[in-house]
Protein backbone atom coordinates (compact mmCIF):
# COMPACT_ATOMS: atom_id res chain seq x y z
CA UNK A 1 0.00 0.00 0.00
CA UNK A 2 1.41 3.50 -0.74
CA UNK A 3 0.74 6.78 0.27
CA UNK A 4 -1.51 9.22 -1.31
CA UNK A 5 1.43 11.49 -1.69
CA UNK A 6 3.51 8.64 -2.76
CA UNK A 7 0.63 7.85 -5.66
CA UNK A 8 0.60 11.33 -6.33
CA UNK A 9 4.71 11.55 -6.92
CA UNK A 10 4.33 8.08 -8.93
CA UNK A 11 1.33 10.08 -11.19
CA UNK A 12 3.04 12.95 -12.07
CA UNK A 13 6.17 10.83 -13.04
CA UNK A 14 4.71 8.75 -15.18
CA UNK A 15 2.70 11.87 -16.62
CA UNK A 16 6.59 12.73 -17.95
CA UNK A 17 6.59 9.42 -19.38
CA UNK A 18 3.16 9.62 -20.77
CA UNK A 19 4.12 12.44 -22.67
CA UNK A 20 7.28 11.39 -23.45
CA UNK A 21 6.40 8.12 -25.38
CA UNK A 22 3.48 10.17 -27.15
CA UNK A 23 5.97 12.87 -28.38
CA UNK A 24 8.46 10.32 -29.56
CA UNK A 25 5.66 8.65 -31.61
CA UNK A 26 4.79 11.39 -32.82
CA UNK A 27 0.88 10.27 -32.33
CA UNK A 28 -1.13 9.22 -30.19
CA UNK A 29 -3.63 10.67 -27.53
CA UNK A 30 -2.58 12.67 -24.39
CA UNK A 31 -6.09 14.23 -23.31
CA UNK A 32 -6.95 10.84 -22.16
CA UNK A 33 -4.38 9.17 -21.16
CA UNK A 34 -3.50 12.33 -18.25
CA UNK A 35 -7.19 12.21 -17.59
CA UNK A 36 -7.31 8.62 -16.50
CA UNK A 37 -3.49 8.13 -14.94
CA UNK A 38 -4.18 8.91 -11.91
CA UNK A 39 -7.09 6.32 -11.50
CA UNK A 40 -5.32 3.81 -13.20
CA UNK A 41 -1.83 4.55 -10.93
CA UNK A 42 -3.98 3.88 -7.73
CA UNK A 43 -5.79 0.72 -8.64
CA UNK A 44 -2.59 -0.82 -10.04
CA UNK A 45 -0.38 0.10 -6.78
CA UNK A 46 -3.14 0.08 -4.00
CA UNK A 47 -5.70 -2.32 -5.35
CA UNK A 48 -4.66 -4.71 -7.59
CA UNK A 49 -0.94 -5.47 -6.90
CA UNK A 50 0.41 -6.56 -9.95
CA UNK A 51 3.23 -8.14 -10.31
CA UNK A 52 5.36 -9.94 -12.73
CA UNK A 53 4.45 -13.19 -10.39
CA UNK A 54 1.55 -12.81 -10.04
CA UNK A 55 0.80 -11.64 -13.44
CA UNK A 56 -1.14 -14.72 -15.09
CA UNK A 57 -2.53 -16.15 -12.07
CA UNK A 58 -6.11 -16.92 -12.47
CA UNK A 59 -6.94 -15.46 -9.23
CA UNK A 60 -5.20 -11.88 -9.78
CA UNK A 61 -8.12 -8.58 -10.23
CA UNK A 62 -8.52 -7.50 -13.59
CA UNK A 63 -8.20 -4.18 -15.38
CA UNK A 64 -10.12 -3.86 -18.97
CA UNK A 65 -8.93 -0.32 -20.25
CA UNK A 66 -12.25 -0.34 -22.63
CA UNK A 67 -10.70 3.35 -23.77
CA UNK A 68 -7.86 1.67 -25.63
CA UNK A 69 -6.50 5.45 -26.84
CA UNK A 70 -5.35 5.87 -23.18
CA UNK A 71 -3.35 3.37 -23.19
CA UNK A 72 -0.11 5.20 -22.73
CA UNK A 73 -1.48 5.78 -18.87
CA UNK A 74 -1.95 1.76 -18.82
CA UNK A 75 1.88 1.03 -20.86
CA UNK A 76 3.72 3.74 -18.25
CA UNK A 77 2.04 2.05 -15.47
CA UNK A 78 3.17 -1.72 -16.63
CA UNK A 79 6.85 0.13 -17.04
CA UNK A 80 6.49 1.30 -13.49
CA UNK A 81 6.00 -2.16 -12.28
CA UNK A 82 8.56 -3.79 -14.20
CA UNK A 83 6.28 -5.60 -16.64
CA UNK A 84 7.73 -4.00 -19.60
CA UNK A 85 11.15 -2.01 -20.25
CA UNK A 86 11.20 1.36 -20.27
CA UNK A 87 12.33 1.15 -23.56
CA UNK A 88 9.77 -0.46 -24.63
CA UNK A 89 6.87 1.98 -23.19
CA UNK A 90 9.35 4.79 -24.95
CA UNK A 91 8.84 2.01 -28.30
CA UNK A 92 5.51 3.51 -28.50
CA UNK A 93 3.62 2.64 -31.55
CA UNK A 94 7.04 1.67 -33.59
CA UNK A 95 6.88 -1.46 -35.46
CA UNK A 96 7.61 -4.90 -33.86
CA UNK A 97 6.86 -3.03 -30.29
CA UNK A 98 4.60 -4.65 -27.91
CA UNK A 99 3.28 -1.60 -26.92
CA UNK A 100 0.85 -1.40 -29.86
CA UNK A 101 -1.54 1.94 -30.35
CA UNK A 102 -4.48 0.10 -29.21
CA UNK A 103 -4.29 -2.71 -26.73
CA UNK A 104 -3.30 -5.87 -28.04
CA UNK A 105 -3.88 -8.35 -26.00
CA UNK A 106 -2.08 -11.09 -28.17
CA UNK A 107 1.22 -9.07 -28.50
CA UNK A 108 0.86 -8.01 -24.69
CA UNK A 109 -0.83 -9.78 -22.51
CA UNK A 110 -1.11 -7.88 -19.51
CA UNK A 111 -3.87 -5.74 -20.98
CA UNK A 112 -6.49 -8.45 -20.30
CA UNK A 113 -8.41 -7.95 -23.79
CA UNK A 114 -7.96 -6.38 -27.02
CA UNK A 115 -9.69 -3.12 -27.21
CA UNK A 116 -9.78 0.67 -28.95
CA UNK A 117 -13.04 -0.12 -30.82
CA UNK A 118 -15.02 1.83 -28.26
CA UNK A 119 -17.99 0.35 -26.36
CA UNK A 120 -16.26 -3.87 -25.56
CA UNK A 121 -14.33 -3.79 -23.15
CA UNK A 122 -17.31 -3.88 -20.39
CA UNK A 123 -18.53 -6.73 -21.94
CA UNK A 124 -15.17 -8.85 -21.75
CA UNK A 125 -15.12 -7.44 -18.15
CA UNK A 126 -18.61 -8.94 -17.54
CA UNK A 127 -17.75 -11.90 -19.34
CA UNK A 128 -15.12 -12.56 -16.99
CA UNK A 129 -16.98 -11.48 -13.84
CA UNK A 130 -19.32 -14.03 -14.56
CA UNK A 131 -16.19 -16.62 -14.83
CA UNK A 132 -15.35 -15.34 -11.69
CA UNK A 133 -18.71 -16.22 -10.08
CA UNK A 134 -19.06 -19.55 -11.77
CA UNK A 135 -15.32 -20.85 -10.44
CA UNK A 136 -15.90 -18.78 -6.75
CA UNK A 137 -12.99 -16.80 -7.18
CA UNK A 138 -12.22 -13.98 -5.23
CA UNK A 139 -11.15 -11.37 -7.75
CA UNK A 140 -12.56 -7.94 -9.29
CA UNK A 141 -12.89 -7.07 -12.53
CA UNK A 142 -12.33 -3.15 -12.93
CA UNK A 143 -13.27 -1.69 -16.44
CA UNK A 144 -12.60 1.53 -17.10
CA UNK A 145 -14.63 3.58 -20.30
CA UNK A 146 -14.05 6.55 -21.57
CA UNK A 147 -17.58 9.44 -21.86
CA UNK A 148 -17.50 9.12 -25.44
CA UNK A 149 -17.36 5.78 -25.32
CA UNK A 150 -21.00 5.87 -23.28
CA UNK A 151 -22.60 6.92 -26.35
CA UNK A 152 -22.30 3.28 -28.09
CA UNK A 153 -24.96 1.10 -28.03
CA UNK A 154 -23.06 -2.16 -26.89
CA UNK A 155 -22.41 -0.18 -23.29
CA UNK A 156 -26.15 0.19 -22.51
CA UNK A 157 -26.49 -3.64 -23.62
CA UNK A 158 -23.68 -3.72 -20.80
CA UNK A 159 -24.95 -1.38 -18.30
CA UNK A 160 -28.47 -3.59 -18.67
CA UNK A 161 -26.95 -6.72 -17.93
CA UNK A 162 -24.68 -6.61 -15.36
CA UNK A 163 -27.36 -5.93 -12.53
CA UNK A 164 -29.09 -9.29 -14.16
CA UNK A 165 -26.31 -11.39 -12.78
CA UNK A 166 -25.50 -9.28 -9.31
CA UNK A 167 -21.92 -8.81 -10.19
CA UNK A 168 -21.03 -7.34 -6.99
CA UNK A 169 -17.67 -8.32 -8.28
CA UNK A 170 -17.17 -5.79 -11.46
CA UNK A 171 -16.21 -2.06 -10.87
CA UNK A 172 -17.05 0.56 -13.71
CA UNK A 173 -14.74 4.11 -13.53
CA UNK A 174 -16.15 6.48 -16.14
CA UNK A 175 -13.45 8.30 -17.13
CA UNK A 176 -15.49 12.00 -17.07
CA UNK A 177 -13.25 14.21 -18.79
CA UNK A 178 -16.26 15.94 -20.99
CA UNK A 179 -14.82 15.81 -24.49
CA UNK A 180 -14.22 13.64 -27.19
CA UNK A 181 -12.80 14.46 -30.53
CA UNK A 182 -15.89 16.37 -32.22
CA UNK A 183 -15.82 18.64 -29.27
CA UNK A 184 -17.58 18.95 -25.23
CA UNK A 185 -19.39 15.29 -25.13
CA UNK A 186 -22.81 17.64 -23.85
CA UNK A 187 -23.19 19.24 -27.41
CA UNK A 188 -21.72 16.00 -29.27
CA UNK A 189 -24.13 13.53 -27.83
CA UNK A 190 -25.26 14.33 -24.07
CA UNK A 191 -25.06 11.79 -21.74
CA UNK A 192 -26.69 13.53 -18.62
CA UNK A 193 -28.45 12.52 -16.38
CA UNK A 194 -25.65 9.49 -16.11
CA UNK A 195 -26.54 9.37 -12.47
CA UNK A 196 -29.68 8.89 -12.24
CA UNK A 197 -29.84 6.69 -15.27
CA UNK A 198 -27.40 4.38 -13.51
CA UNK A 199 -29.51 4.15 -10.38
CA UNK A 200 -32.42 3.56 -12.35
CA UNK A 201 -30.16 0.67 -14.26
CA UNK A 202 -30.09 -1.15 -10.63
CA UNK A 203 -26.03 0.01 -10.02
CA UNK A 204 -24.29 1.74 -7.09
CA UNK A 205 -23.30 4.67 -7.95
CA UNK A 206 -20.25 6.45 -6.60
CA UNK A 207 -19.49 10.12 -7.88
CA UNK A 208 -15.90 11.46 -7.11
CA UNK A 209 -12.87 13.43 -8.19
CA UNK A 210 -11.05 11.30 -10.25
CA UNK A 211 -7.87 12.84 -9.39
CA UNK A 212 -7.91 12.91 -5.66
CA UNK A 213 -6.52 9.65 -4.30
CA UNK A 214 -8.61 10.08 -1.18
CA UNK A 215 -11.98 9.93 -3.58
CA UNK A 216 -10.97 7.25 -5.65
CA UNK A 217 -9.90 5.19 -2.57
CA UNK A 218 -13.39 5.74 -1.10
CA UNK A 219 -14.89 4.76 -3.96
CA UNK A 220 -13.58 1.66 -4.32
CA UNK A 221 -13.96 0.70 -0.71
CA UNK A 222 -17.37 1.34 -0.97
CA UNK A 223 -17.52 -1.41 -4.02
CA UNK A 224 -15.40 -3.76 -1.95
CA UNK A 225 -18.14 -3.88 0.62
CA UNK A 226 -21.56 -3.64 -1.79
CA UNK A 227 -23.10 -6.98 -1.98
CA UNK A 228 -25.05 -8.27 -5.13
CA UNK A 229 -24.97 -5.48 -7.60
CA UNK A 230 -22.29 -3.96 -9.69
CA UNK A 231 -20.84 -0.19 -8.65
CA UNK A 232 -20.44 2.16 -11.32
CA UNK A 233 -17.58 5.16 -10.24
CA UNK A 234 -18.51 8.59 -12.53
CA UNK A 235 -14.92 10.12 -12.16
CA UNK A 236 -14.85 13.81 -12.62
CA UNK A 237 -11.64 14.21 -14.64
CA UNK A 238 -10.14 16.78 -16.60
CA UNK A 239 -8.55 16.43 -19.95
CA UNK A 240 -4.85 16.46 -20.16
CA UNK A 241 -4.85 17.26 -16.43
CA UNK A 242 -1.03 18.33 -15.70
CA UNK A 243 -0.12 20.55 -18.51
CA UNK A 244 -1.87 23.45 -18.74
CA UNK A 245 -2.44 24.25 -22.29
CA UNK A 246 -3.73 20.56 -22.81
CA UNK A 247 -6.37 21.16 -20.07
CA UNK A 248 -10.09 20.63 -21.14
CA UNK A 249 -8.64 21.62 -24.88
CA UNK A 250 -10.32 19.27 -27.56
CA UNK A 251 -7.73 19.70 -29.70
CA UNK A 252 -5.59 17.61 -27.56
CA UNK A 253 -7.63 14.48 -27.53
CA UNK A 254 -5.34 12.72 -30.25
CA UNK A 255 -2.61 15.08 -31.24
CA UNK A 256 0.81 14.62 -30.11
CA UNK A 257 2.91 17.11 -28.84
CA UNK A 258 5.75 18.62 -31.24
CA UNK A 259 9.13 19.70 -30.19
CA UNK A 260 8.66 23.17 -28.29
CA UNK A 261 4.94 22.01 -26.69
CA UNK A 262 6.80 19.15 -25.79
CA UNK A 263 9.75 21.05 -23.99
CA UNK A 264 6.83 23.19 -22.39
CA UNK A 265 4.63 19.75 -21.12
CA UNK A 266 7.75 18.96 -19.65
CA UNK A 267 8.91 22.10 -17.44
CA UNK A 268 5.16 22.08 -16.37
CA UNK A 269 5.44 18.67 -15.32
CA UNK A 270 9.18 18.47 -13.35
CA UNK A 271 7.48 21.42 -11.68
CA UNK A 272 4.66 19.58 -10.36
CA UNK A 273 6.88 17.17 -9.63
CA UNK A 274 9.37 19.22 -7.74
CA UNK A 275 6.44 20.56 -5.92
CA UNK A 276 5.27 17.06 -4.67
CA UNK A 277 9.04 16.89 -2.56
CA UNK B 1 -35.14 -37.48 -43.45
CA UNK B 2 -32.66 -36.77 -40.76
CA UNK B 3 -32.77 -34.20 -38.35
CA UNK B 4 -31.86 -30.28 -38.64
CA UNK B 5 -28.08 -29.75 -38.06
CA UNK B 6 -29.44 -27.12 -34.91
CA UNK B 7 -31.13 -30.25 -33.10
CA UNK B 8 -28.36 -32.40 -33.63
CA UNK B 9 -26.17 -29.50 -32.47
CA UNK B 10 -28.35 -28.88 -29.14
CA UNK B 11 -28.74 -32.39 -28.55
CA UNK B 12 -24.97 -33.06 -28.43
CA UNK B 13 -23.89 -29.78 -26.25
CA UNK B 14 -26.59 -30.74 -23.70
CA UNK B 15 -24.70 -34.64 -23.89
CA UNK B 16 -20.92 -32.93 -23.76
CA UNK B 17 -22.24 -30.54 -20.46
CA UNK B 18 -21.72 -33.58 -18.50
CA UNK B 19 -18.25 -34.13 -19.60
CA UNK B 20 -17.12 -30.74 -19.94
CA UNK B 21 -17.95 -28.66 -16.97
CA UNK B 22 -16.29 -25.60 -18.95
CA UNK B 23 -18.75 -25.19 -21.45
CA UNK B 24 -21.03 -22.30 -21.20
CA UNK B 25 -23.80 -21.76 -22.94
CA UNK B 26 -25.15 -18.16 -23.86
CA UNK B 27 -27.99 -17.17 -26.26
CA UNK B 28 -30.24 -14.36 -27.32
CA UNK B 29 -33.72 -14.74 -26.74
CA UNK B 30 -33.42 -17.63 -29.50
CA UNK B 31 -32.83 -20.59 -27.66
CA UNK B 32 -35.80 -22.30 -28.33
CA UNK B 33 -35.01 -22.03 -31.93
CA UNK B 34 -31.25 -22.27 -32.26
CA UNK B 35 -31.98 -25.44 -29.73
CA UNK B 36 -29.35 -24.29 -26.60
CA UNK B 37 -32.68 -24.48 -24.87
CA UNK B 38 -31.63 -28.72 -24.60
CA UNK B 39 -28.60 -27.57 -22.64
CA UNK B 40 -30.30 -25.09 -20.58
CA UNK B 41 -32.51 -27.37 -18.94
CA UNK B 42 -29.89 -29.52 -17.91
CA UNK B 43 -27.63 -27.17 -17.17
CA UNK B 44 -29.17 -24.02 -16.12
CA UNK B 45 -25.87 -22.48 -14.07
CA UNK B 46 -23.92 -22.90 -17.19
CA UNK B 47 -26.87 -21.04 -19.21
CA UNK B 48 -26.83 -17.57 -19.67
CA UNK B 49 -29.69 -16.10 -21.36
CA UNK B 50 -28.80 -12.47 -22.40
CA UNK B 51 -31.83 -11.08 -23.77
CA UNK B 52 -31.94 -9.65 -27.57
CA UNK B 53 -28.45 -8.22 -27.26
CA UNK B 54 -26.72 -9.78 -29.63
CA UNK B 55 -22.95 -7.73 -29.46
CA UNK B 56 -22.85 -8.11 -25.69
CA UNK B 57 -23.22 -12.02 -25.68
CA UNK B 58 -20.54 -12.14 -27.90
CA UNK B 59 -18.42 -9.79 -25.82
CA UNK B 60 -19.03 -11.43 -22.41
CA UNK B 61 -18.26 -14.57 -24.36
CA UNK B 62 -14.95 -13.41 -25.02
CA UNK B 63 -14.59 -12.53 -21.35
CA UNK B 64 -15.36 -16.26 -20.37
CA UNK B 65 -12.85 -17.29 -22.69
CA UNK B 66 -10.47 -15.32 -21.96
CA UNK B 67 -11.13 -16.80 -18.30
CA UNK B 68 -10.70 -20.58 -19.45
CA UNK B 69 -14.56 -21.44 -20.09
CA UNK B 70 -15.59 -22.57 -23.54
CA UNK B 71 -18.41 -20.56 -24.39
CA UNK B 72 -20.87 -21.02 -27.35
CA UNK B 73 -22.86 -18.04 -28.27
CA UNK B 74 -25.70 -18.73 -30.17
CA UNK B 75 -28.29 -16.78 -32.70
CA UNK B 76 -29.20 -16.82 -35.72
CA UNK B 77 -26.52 -16.71 -38.31
CA UNK B 78 -27.36 -12.94 -39.70
CA UNK B 79 -28.23 -11.60 -36.60
CA UNK B 80 -24.54 -12.89 -35.07
CA UNK B 81 -22.38 -12.00 -37.59
CA UNK B 82 -24.60 -8.52 -37.70
CA UNK B 83 -22.09 -8.01 -34.74
CA UNK B 84 -19.26 -8.26 -36.75
CA UNK B 85 -16.81 -5.52 -35.07
CA UNK B 86 -17.51 -6.80 -31.93
CA UNK B 87 -16.33 -10.24 -33.14
CA UNK B 88 -13.53 -9.09 -34.80
CA UNK B 89 -12.15 -7.27 -31.73
CA UNK B 90 -13.24 -9.23 -28.38
CA UNK B 91 -12.99 -12.50 -30.05
CA UNK B 92 -10.98 -12.17 -33.01
CA UNK B 93 -8.39 -9.82 -32.39
CA UNK B 94 -8.01 -11.92 -28.98
CA UNK B 95 -8.10 -15.04 -30.35
CA UNK B 96 -10.77 -15.76 -27.89
CA UNK B 97 -11.91 -19.58 -27.37
CA UNK B 98 -15.63 -18.60 -27.97
CA UNK B 99 -17.86 -20.56 -30.45
CA UNK B 100 -20.18 -18.53 -32.37
CA UNK B 101 -23.03 -20.81 -33.46
CA UNK B 102 -25.59 -19.15 -36.40
CA UNK B 103 -28.34 -21.54 -37.02
CA UNK B 104 -31.14 -20.65 -39.69
CA UNK B 105 -28.43 -20.60 -42.78
CA UNK B 106 -29.48 -19.25 -46.12
CA UNK B 107 -32.79 -19.28 -48.21
CA UNK B 108 -33.54 -22.75 -46.35
CA UNK B 109 -35.00 -21.44 -43.64
CA UNK B 110 -38.27 -20.53 -45.51
CA UNK B 111 -41.48 -18.10 -45.08
CA UNK B 112 -39.65 -15.63 -42.51
CA UNK B 113 -37.93 -14.43 -45.24
CA UNK B 114 -34.75 -12.59 -46.18
CA UNK B 115 -33.91 -10.56 -42.77
CA UNK B 116 -34.05 -13.98 -40.98
CA UNK B 117 -32.00 -15.59 -43.39
CA UNK B 118 -27.92 -15.83 -42.67
CA UNK B 119 -26.71 -15.20 -46.27
CA UNK B 120 -23.37 -13.63 -46.05
CA UNK B 121 -22.19 -14.48 -42.93
CA UNK B 122 -19.74 -17.44 -44.19
CA UNK B 123 -18.52 -14.49 -46.29
CA UNK B 124 -18.33 -12.34 -43.26
CA UNK B 125 -16.26 -14.58 -40.62
CA UNK B 126 -14.00 -16.53 -43.67
CA UNK B 127 -12.18 -13.02 -43.71
CA UNK B 128 -11.47 -12.79 -39.73
CA UNK B 129 -7.99 -13.53 -39.24
CA UNK B 130 -7.54 -16.68 -35.98
CA UNK B 131 -11.04 -17.56 -37.21
CA UNK B 132 -12.01 -21.41 -38.48
CA UNK B 133 -15.53 -21.54 -40.16
CA UNK B 134 -17.32 -25.37 -40.22
CA UNK B 135 -20.41 -26.25 -41.64
CA UNK B 136 -21.84 -29.89 -41.52
CA UNK B 137 -24.34 -31.52 -44.06
CA UNK B 138 -26.32 -33.70 -41.86
CA UNK B 139 -26.74 -34.93 -38.11
CA UNK B 140 -24.01 -37.35 -37.74
CA UNK B 141 -21.44 -35.13 -38.82
CA UNK B 142 -22.89 -32.09 -36.61
CA UNK B 143 -22.43 -34.30 -33.47
CA UNK B 144 -19.04 -35.16 -34.84
CA UNK B 145 -17.86 -31.68 -35.44
CA UNK B 146 -19.80 -30.26 -32.04
CA UNK B 147 -17.39 -32.97 -30.20
CA UNK B 148 -14.44 -31.94 -31.82
CA UNK B 149 -15.39 -28.38 -31.39
CA UNK B 150 -15.13 -28.34 -27.16
CA UNK B 151 -11.59 -29.13 -27.78
CA UNK B 152 -10.25 -26.96 -30.66
CA UNK B 153 -7.94 -23.97 -29.91
CA UNK B 154 -9.07 -20.60 -31.30
CA UNK B 155 -12.51 -18.83 -32.43
CA UNK B 156 -14.66 -20.95 -34.32
CA UNK B 157 -17.60 -19.96 -36.52
CA UNK B 158 -20.35 -22.94 -36.73
CA UNK B 159 -23.19 -22.75 -39.35
CA UNK B 160 -26.42 -24.75 -39.05
CA UNK B 161 -29.79 -24.75 -41.05
CA UNK B 162 -33.37 -24.75 -39.73
CA UNK B 163 -34.75 -27.70 -41.62
CA UNK B 164 -34.23 -31.03 -41.46
CA UNK B 165 -31.49 -32.45 -43.79
CA UNK B 166 -31.36 -35.91 -44.90
CA UNK B 167 -28.50 -38.39 -43.44
CA UNK B 168 -25.55 -38.75 -45.53
CA UNK B 169 -23.24 -40.40 -42.94
CA UNK B 170 -23.81 -43.64 -40.53
CA UNK B 171 -22.20 -44.31 -37.25
CA UNK B 172 -19.30 -45.45 -38.41
CA UNK B 173 -18.47 -41.50 -39.79
CA UNK B 174 -14.86 -40.11 -38.82
CA UNK B 175 -14.65 -36.59 -38.90
CA UNK B 176 -11.85 -34.79 -39.59
CA UNK B 177 -11.61 -31.07 -39.53
CA UNK B 178 -10.46 -29.25 -42.02
CA UNK B 179 -10.36 -32.26 -44.53
CA UNK B 180 -12.95 -32.67 -47.45
CA UNK B 181 -14.94 -35.49 -47.65
CA UNK B 182 -15.11 -37.34 -51.11
CA UNK B 183 -19.08 -38.99 -51.19
CA UNK B 184 -19.44 -40.60 -54.91
CA UNK B 185 -16.62 -41.40 -56.99
CA UNK B 186 -16.73 -39.78 -60.74
CA UNK B 187 -14.77 -37.94 -63.35
CA UNK B 188 -16.86 -36.16 -65.75
CA UNK B 189 -17.68 -33.49 -63.66
CA UNK B 190 -16.84 -32.27 -59.64
CA UNK B 191 -19.08 -30.50 -57.33
CA UNK B 192 -17.98 -28.48 -53.86
CA UNK B 193 -20.96 -28.59 -51.43
CA UNK B 194 -21.16 -27.47 -48.00
CA UNK B 195 -24.27 -27.65 -45.85
CA UNK B 196 -27.66 -28.45 -46.92
CA UNK B 197 -26.38 -28.69 -50.66
CA UNK B 198 -24.47 -31.58 -49.57
CA UNK B 199 -27.89 -33.73 -49.89
CA UNK B 200 -28.38 -32.07 -52.84
CA UNK B 201 -25.46 -32.58 -54.73
CA UNK B 202 -25.70 -36.36 -53.64
CA UNK B 203 -29.18 -36.42 -54.88
CA UNK B 204 -28.24 -35.15 -58.25
CA UNK B 205 -25.28 -37.27 -58.70
CA UNK B 206 -27.87 -40.17 -58.42
CA UNK B 207 -30.07 -38.65 -61.12
CA UNK B 208 -26.90 -37.93 -63.53
CA UNK B 209 -25.34 -41.27 -63.27
CA UNK B 210 -28.43 -43.20 -64.88
CA UNK B 211 -28.07 -40.92 -67.61
CA UNK B 212 -24.69 -41.85 -67.90
CA UNK B 213 -22.69 -38.98 -66.30
CA UNK B 214 -20.43 -39.41 -63.08
CA UNK B 215 -20.43 -36.54 -60.93
CA UNK B 216 -18.15 -36.26 -57.80
CA UNK B 217 -19.66 -34.66 -54.73
CA UNK B 218 -17.00 -33.36 -52.51
CA UNK B 219 -18.33 -32.01 -49.07
CA UNK B 220 -17.17 -29.33 -47.28
CA UNK B 221 -17.51 -29.21 -44.51
CA UNK B 222 -14.42 -27.17 -43.07
CA UNK B 223 -14.48 -23.88 -45.08
CA UNK B 224 -11.96 -22.19 -43.36
CA UNK B 225 -8.98 -23.44 -43.19
CA UNK B 226 -10.25 -25.40 -46.67
CA UNK B 227 -8.49 -28.44 -48.00
CA UNK B 228 -6.63 -27.30 -50.91
CA UNK B 229 -5.44 -31.18 -51.59
CA UNK B 230 -8.55 -32.30 -52.33
CA UNK B 231 -9.47 -29.22 -54.24
CA UNK B 232 -6.27 -29.33 -56.59
CA UNK B 233 -6.53 -33.24 -57.31
CA UNK B 234 -10.46 -32.94 -57.95
CA UNK B 235 -9.63 -30.30 -60.37
CA UNK B 236 -6.76 -32.21 -62.28
CA UNK B 237 -8.96 -35.26 -62.83
CA UNK B 238 -12.18 -33.85 -63.47
CA UNK B 239 -13.39 -32.59 -66.49
CA UNK B 240 -15.48 -29.43 -64.94
CA UNK B 241 -15.69 -27.69 -61.71
CA UNK B 242 -19.08 -26.80 -59.40
CA UNK B 243 -19.48 -25.29 -56.50
CA UNK B 244 -22.85 -25.05 -54.44
CA UNK B 245 -23.99 -23.17 -50.76
CA UNK B 246 -27.12 -21.70 -49.57
CA UNK B 247 -24.66 -19.06 -49.48
CA UNK B 248 -24.57 -15.37 -51.46
CA UNK B 249 -22.21 -15.76 -54.52
CA UNK B 250 -19.67 -13.63 -53.32
CA UNK B 251 -17.33 -14.66 -50.32
CA UNK B 252 -18.47 -17.78 -49.87
CA UNK B 253 -17.38 -21.37 -50.70
CA UNK B 254 -17.51 -20.63 -54.13
CA UNK B 255 -15.24 -18.00 -53.65
CA UNK B 256 -13.10 -20.17 -51.54
CA UNK B 257 -12.18 -22.43 -54.35
CA UNK B 258 -11.59 -20.11 -56.59
CA UNK B 259 -8.71 -18.68 -54.39
CA UNK B 260 -7.41 -22.23 -54.16
CA UNK B 261 -7.21 -23.01 -57.74
CA UNK B 262 -6.24 -19.70 -59.51
CA UNK B 263 -2.96 -19.99 -57.49
CA UNK B 264 -2.42 -23.71 -58.12
CA UNK B 265 -4.52 -25.13 -60.81
CA UNK B 266 -6.61 -22.27 -63.10
CA UNK B 267 -9.70 -23.52 -64.35
CA UNK B 268 -12.89 -22.41 -64.92
CA UNK B 269 -15.34 -23.29 -61.76
CA UNK B 270 -19.65 -22.88 -62.40
CA UNK B 271 -20.85 -21.68 -58.90
CA UNK B 272 -23.90 -21.81 -57.65
CA UNK B 273 -25.22 -19.75 -54.64
CA UNK B 274 -27.47 -16.83 -54.43
CA UNK B 275 -26.65 -14.79 -58.05
CA UNK B 276 -26.32 -11.20 -55.09
CA UNK B 277 -29.47 -10.63 -53.95
CA UNK B 278 -31.23 -10.68 -50.72
CA UNK B 279 -33.69 -13.98 -50.10
CA UNK B 280 -37.97 -14.09 -49.88
CA UNK B 281 -40.17 -15.37 -48.51
CA UNK B 282 -41.45 -19.08 -49.45
CA UNK B 283 -41.57 -22.72 -48.98
CA UNK B 284 -37.94 -23.60 -48.82
CA UNK B 285 -39.02 -26.35 -51.76
CA UNK B 286 -40.30 -23.54 -54.11
CA UNK B 287 -37.04 -21.30 -53.20
CA UNK B 288 -34.95 -23.92 -53.51
CA UNK B 289 -36.31 -24.54 -57.12
CA UNK B 290 -36.52 -20.86 -57.74
CA UNK B 291 -32.65 -20.27 -57.00
CA UNK B 292 -31.55 -23.68 -58.57
CA UNK B 293 -30.43 -25.47 -55.66
CA UNK B 294 -32.36 -28.57 -55.51
CA UNK B 295 -31.21 -31.51 -56.90
CA UNK B 296 -33.04 -31.94 -60.22
CA UNK B 297 -31.81 -28.17 -60.82
CA UNK B 298 -28.53 -29.24 -59.83
CA UNK B 299 -28.25 -32.23 -62.25
CA UNK B 300 -30.13 -30.20 -65.21
CA UNK B 301 -27.60 -27.40 -64.84
CA UNK B 302 -24.10 -29.76 -64.51
CA UNK B 303 -25.66 -31.53 -67.72
CA UNK B 304 -25.59 -28.78 -69.68
CA UNK B 305 -22.53 -27.35 -68.85
CA UNK B 306 -21.18 -30.94 -69.97
CA UNK B 307 -22.77 -30.90 -73.18
CA UNK B 308 -21.84 -27.16 -73.25
CA UNK B 309 -18.37 -28.03 -72.77
CA UNK B 310 -18.33 -31.19 -75.74
CA UNK B 311 -19.45 -28.65 -78.57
Amino acid sequence: MKSHKELELISNQLRIDIIKAISRAKSGHPGGSLSAIDIIVYLFFNEINRTKDNAFSPDRDRFILSKGHGVPALYAVFAKLGLISYEELMNLRVLGSRTQGHPSYLDLPYVESSTGSLGQGLSVGIGIAIAGKLDKKNYNVYTMIGDGEMQEGQIWEALLSAPKFKLDNLCVILDYNKSQIDGYVKDVMNLEPIKEKLIAFRWNVIEINGHKFNEIEKAINIFKQTKEKPTFVIAHTIKGKGVSFMEDNVEWHGKAPNEEETKLALQELQKLLESNG
Amino acid sequence: MGKSTRLAFGETLALLGEQYPNIVVLDADLSKSTMSNLFAKKFPDRFFEMGIQEANMIGISAGLALSGKIPYACSFACFITGRYDTIRVSVAYNKANVRIIGTHAGIGIGEDGTTQMGLEDISLMRSLPNFNVCQPCDEIETRELIKYSVNHVGPMYIRLTRQNLDKIFDENYKYEFGKGVQLTDGNDAVIFATGALVSEAFKASKILKNKGINLRVINIHTIKPIDKEIIIKSAQECKLIFTAEDHNIIGGLGTAVAEVLCENYPSRIIRIGLPDVFGESGTPEALYKKYGFDSESLARKIESHLKEEKQ
